[in-house]
């Protein structure tokens, strides 16, 4: 596919094209200067329509198992949906693996099932500005429930997650990462604690655990995702939240914190790269690194 | 103690005798040119405790000199070459021209879609027809394959896996037709699922309802088809992926032990299966360190049953394998090399004690092997069995200072493995979270950087390379063979009575929801009334569910 | 800095898929995204994942001789989803003379055991630069 104009490239992913959907995701994420213009010309009804959520938790949980699952449910309904698979980048060669996919490949052939592998590609904040506007993509292609899965429960891992309406945990007996994540204080900023393989031994007392942490006992849910065990039951849970979240007005709140959030990430993404550019056209006049920042950021943001 | 020890008088009025009695060596005298005499087996001047603790005499605990008091001074290995392709009836004429020849095995090769319970016509099956070996969709297809051959008087291996159990009630049905019934057949089907998982990729099911199809075969076997063996616990795929060569047997005996512990769950007695597994290694190049793992998989595998399940049983002990040369050694450069690592290959696995034995032919990194290379492989095996002496002397690497350090090695790494697996919740639970997998590819992935940096020298590929413009015959199958494979079906299909096949089938589909109930029988009804391979798998697709694979 | 991605696929039903996880890590470690389908995949599921990750390039590897009939599926599946402008590549045990056959066939480069990691980095390399000129 050769270049298209950005009027034309929306126009073709609002009718749900999968080629321009995907293209304008890469434009987008490689920082072309047709970025903006695509996502000007979003349907933003689409966009205010759409709900978004986060699944996170560490390695071996079973979060594409249980993506998998959402999906089966969504579809059942015809309900279009978006993935969003994050991966990270290897910090020395920058490239990444990302197999997400082969859990999902029982949807390949299903053109309302867009799915987007997305690596982190060592950005700070960047990789969050990418996700954000992946996810305004495909809303604005149709998808009316788009999911972002993200791996482990670092705090990198909690910020992609929480830029989408709700965030999802998923943990599963025998990682032993239950501690680490009450340490964290990751409970607080989740709105549903997912307990996958709730067939294993071990998983009433990672219930236990972890119930002193919770705001609620209707927080947390227990799946067998493999089986499909509660993950309709987790839909549910999740539409249901979305209607009480956009009755409350509080949908919108939150929207307005993660734009606010994605702002600072993309200013700080494209001013990285005009500020490296600044940086190394100055004559090096040896003064001190802190002092010259100062100096810098009074030019741009004066104080 | 001295060479008269009590245990080695034991040994020799017991096993020795008994087996001497039974089964005569190939000579009176085995002797070098000139009249030296050969030993049976040689001992160190003490056999002190250490020694049978460490070693002991062949055919007996811990076996790691052997499984049989005599080895191949009684009878070589079984020479088994897999064979198979396209159709069932140019199988036929292939099995029948080796038996005429004087082989007394077969070993099927089934195509990918017959591995992995598509028909012929499935979409999935694209391409795939008759390629890697022979398509089998129908009872009929079985029929034509083993036309005229006796079942009663050869001994057949089938490498397969997720439906073995569909294929086994076809073989088992068209013995029936022959007058042969299910208690005289002889051979073994692979049906080890757990390393598809991990290594070879031909799953349909996940890990727990394909644990129990297995167990299912090992219940009706055991009192049905006593003489088959119903499972080939095979680490040869394992190492195919890039494993190492304790890897191999540290997975293996991990797969070996979940099994044994599944039949034992399911309400099995330990003595009643456990005869009838067996095993199948990998043969690579480093010589010696294969020869120890071969001696320490022997040893280790008798110390897990002696300790974890309390096996008192020789045969429940004893690690029985069948080897194959490495088919991932190959190289597509100067085929001719193939011969000499595949000889490299044998000898390691003869002097590790095998049981039977297949050789990789010189152009299988190019295709299918052509009937010249394969007969070449054949007789690399024969060489060895005749011309090299070596099997006139039972493990005659034994007390090599450095082969007995290396076999400690490779059992010590490979039992500290096991341990990790069992810490990590046994192998079902490291498929799902790929500990097992993750181990194969990292020792895979190095391996090939060192071949990239050069720091180890593949001969002919990065060191010694020449211009070759050298035409080498390849094996092809004609893609007509897919369409003809299709044709034959739909005629069985719209041959068959409908009815009664419908009824099985769903009759199976109540069996495979009740978890209680053997699925053999239900399986063998459908199949005698030509209920296809795909139809069969799909009613347990939609019982059990399919596996998907590891997101990766 | 450009950064590719490439989409590694298995079509075909053999399960031999070592050659396809080195290649696919060998390229992560030279700094492509790389996007693997895992084993069993039809060529429409190949051009389909293709088209919604957006990559520059595909390779496919295949060990069970099914490549004759599945690579250049792959190549019309690509362009019955409006994307033969996206290179395939592909490799595993193919005789000399299927090669020809299968660059005719619109294949870019085919490798056979033994090809250099380097070359095939390369030869991806290559073709994600052509693409990414095409798409600009």
């Amino acid at each position: 596919m050769s270049s298209l104009q950005p009027a034309q490239l929306v126009e073709q992913l609002h009718r749900g094209d999968p080629r321009s959907v995907a293209r304008a995701i890469s434009l987008v994420e490689d920082q072309s200067d047709v970025g903006a213009s695509i996502m000007q010309g979003l349907d933003q009804q689409r966009l205010d329509e759409a709900l978004t959520v986060g699944i996170t938790g560490p390695p071996g949980a079973g979060k594409s198992t249980l993506t998998g699952a959402l999906i089966h449910h969504l579809r059942q309904q015809k309900i279009r949906v978006g993935i969003i698979a994050v991966d990270p980048s290897s910090p020395l060669t920058h490239g990444a693996l990302l197999g997400d996919r082969i859990r999902m490949m029982d949807h390949a052939l299903d053109q309302d099932v867009v799915v987007r592998s997305m690596a982190t590609r060592g950005r700070l904040g960047g990789v969050c500005a990418a996700a954000g506007a992946a996810m305004r993509i495909m809303a604005a292609s149709g998808c009316r429930v788009i999911l972002v899965e993200t791996v482990g429960i670092g705090q990198s891992e909690m910020d992609i997650a929480s830029l989408a309406d709700i965030t999802v945990l998923v943990l599963a007996p025998g990682f032993g990462d239950e501690i680490q994540a009450m340490k964290a204080g990751i409970l607080e900023v989740v709105d549903l604690l997912v307990i996958n393989k709730a067939d294993m031994p071990g998983a009433q007392k990672l219930l236990f655990d972890l119930g002193k942490g919770l705001r609620a006992s209707d927080q947390v849910l227990q799946t067998c995702a493999s089986e499909k065990q509660g993950t309709a039951d987790l839909l549910t849970r999740l539409l249901s939240l979305e209607k009480m979240l956009r009755q409350e007005q509080k949908l919108q709140q939150r929207r307005l914190c993660s734009l606010r959030q994605e702002t600072v990430d993309w200013s700080l993404e494209l001013f990285k790269k005009r500020l490296t550019a600044l940086v190394h056209a100055q004559h090096c006049t040896g003064i001190d690194p802190r002092v010259a920042a100062e100096q810098l950021l009074n030019r741009v943001i004066p104080g | 103690m001295s060479k008269k020890d009590p245990s080695l008088q034991g040994w020799q009025d017991n096993e020795l005798a008994r087996t001497l009695a039974r089964f005569p060596e190939r000579k009176d005298k085995f002797t070098c040119h000139g009249g030296r005499t050969v030993e049976r087996l040689a001992l160190p001047e003490e056999v002190d405790q250490e020694y049978l603790d460490k070693l002991g005499f062949p055919g007996r605990y811990p076996y790691t000199r052997g499984v049989q008091p005599t080895m191949y001074r009684g009878r070589f290995w079984t020479m088994r070459q897999y064979a198979g392709f396209s159709t069932a009836a140019a199988s036929n004429e292939r099995y029948r021209y080796l038996l005429e020849q004087g082989q007394t095995g077969l070993s099927v090769a089934f195509d990918l879609p017959t591995q992995i319970g598509y028909d012929s016509d499935d979409p999935m099956s694209l391409g795939e027809v008759g390629k890697v070996g022979v398509a089998i969709d129908t009872l009929a297809d079985m029929e034509t394959l083993f036309d005229q051959i006796p079942l009663d008087k050869i001994s057949t291996s089938m490498t397969i896996n997720s439906p073995a159990m569909v294929l086994l009630a076809m073989y088992i049905v068209v013995a029936e037709k022959q007058g042969v019934s299910a208690d005289q057949i002889q051979g073994t089907i692979q049906n080890d699922i757990l390393k598809e998982y991990v290594a070879r990729g031909t799953y349909i099911f996940p890990p727990q309802p394909s644990l129990r199809l297995i167990t299912n075969i090992f219940q009706w076997c055991s009192t049905n088809a006593p003489k088959f063996n119903t499972i080939s616990i095979s680490g040869y795929h394992i190492r195919e992926a890039g494993s190492t060569a304790a890897q191999e047997v540290a997975f293996t005996l991990a797969n070996g032990l979940t099994y044994v512990q599944t039949a034992l769950d399911a309400g099995l007695a330990l003595d009643d299966f456990t005869p009838r597994l067996a095993f199948f290694f990998n043969a690579s190049s480093n010589l010696l360190e294969e020869v120890a793992k071969f001696r320490a998989a022997r040893r280790l595998w008798a110390k897990l049953m002696k300790e974890r399940f309390q096996a008192k049983k020789p045969a429940t002990m004893m690690l029985r394998f069948h080897t194959q040369t490495a088919g991932n050694t190959l190289t597509a450069q100067q085929v001719d090399n193939n011969i000499i690592r595949v000889t490299l290959q044998a000898l390691a696995a003869v002097l590790g004690g095998t049981q039977s034995l297949h050789t990789n032919s010189r152009d299988e990194a190019l295709s299918l092997p052509t009937e010249a290379s394969v007969r070449t492989a054949l007789r690399t095996q024969q060489v060895i069995a005749h011309e090299s002496g070596v099997a006139d002397t039972v493990d005659p690497l034994a007390g090599s200072w450095y082969v007995e350090q290396l076999t400690d090695a490779v059992e010590q790494e490979a039992m500290q493995l096991i341990e990790r697996v069992d810490e990590f919740g046994g192998v079902v639970a490291c498929i799902e979270n790929g500990f097992i997998a993750g181990q194969i590819e990292d020792a895979a992935y190095q391996y090939q950087q060192e071949i990239e940096s050069g720091e180890r020298v593949i001969v002919g590929v990065n060191e010694f390379q020449v211009d070759e413009d050298v035409e080498v015959p390849v094996m092809r199958i004609d893609p007509a063979v897919e369409d003809e494979q299709v044709h034959q079906l739909k005629q069985v299909k719209a041959e068959r009575d409908q009815e009664a096949g419908q009824q099985c089938l769903s009759d199976l589909e109540t069996a495979a929801r009740s978890e209680s109930a053997n699925l053999m029988e239900p399986v063998l009804n459908a199949v005698r009334c030509y209920c296809s391979l795909g139809e069969i798998c799909n009613v347990l697709r939609g019982v059990f569910g399919e596996y998907r694979g590891r997101a990766w | 800095m450009e950064v590719y991605r490439v989409l590694i696929a298995k079509p075909g039903l053999d399960g031999h898929d070592r050659g396809a996880k080195f290649i696919a890590r060998a390229l992560r470690d030279a700094g492509f995204e790389v996007i693997y389908t895992g084993i069993r995949r039809t060529p429409n599921e190949i051009a389909a994942s293709a088209v919604q990750e957006d990559v520059a390039a595909v390779g496919l590897s295949s060990m069970s001789g099914a490549h004759a009939r599945l690579f250049p599926a792959v190549l019309a599946s690509l362009r019955q989803a409006g994307a033969a402008d996206i290179p395939v590549l592909g490799g595993g045990i193919i005789p000399a003379e299927d090669i020809t056959l299968l660059q005719e066939a619109g294949i870019c480069s085919v490798f056979t055991p033994g090809t250099p990691a380097q070359a095939i980095i390369k030869a991806f390399k290559d073709a994600c630069q052509q693409q990414h000129q095409h798409r600009n």
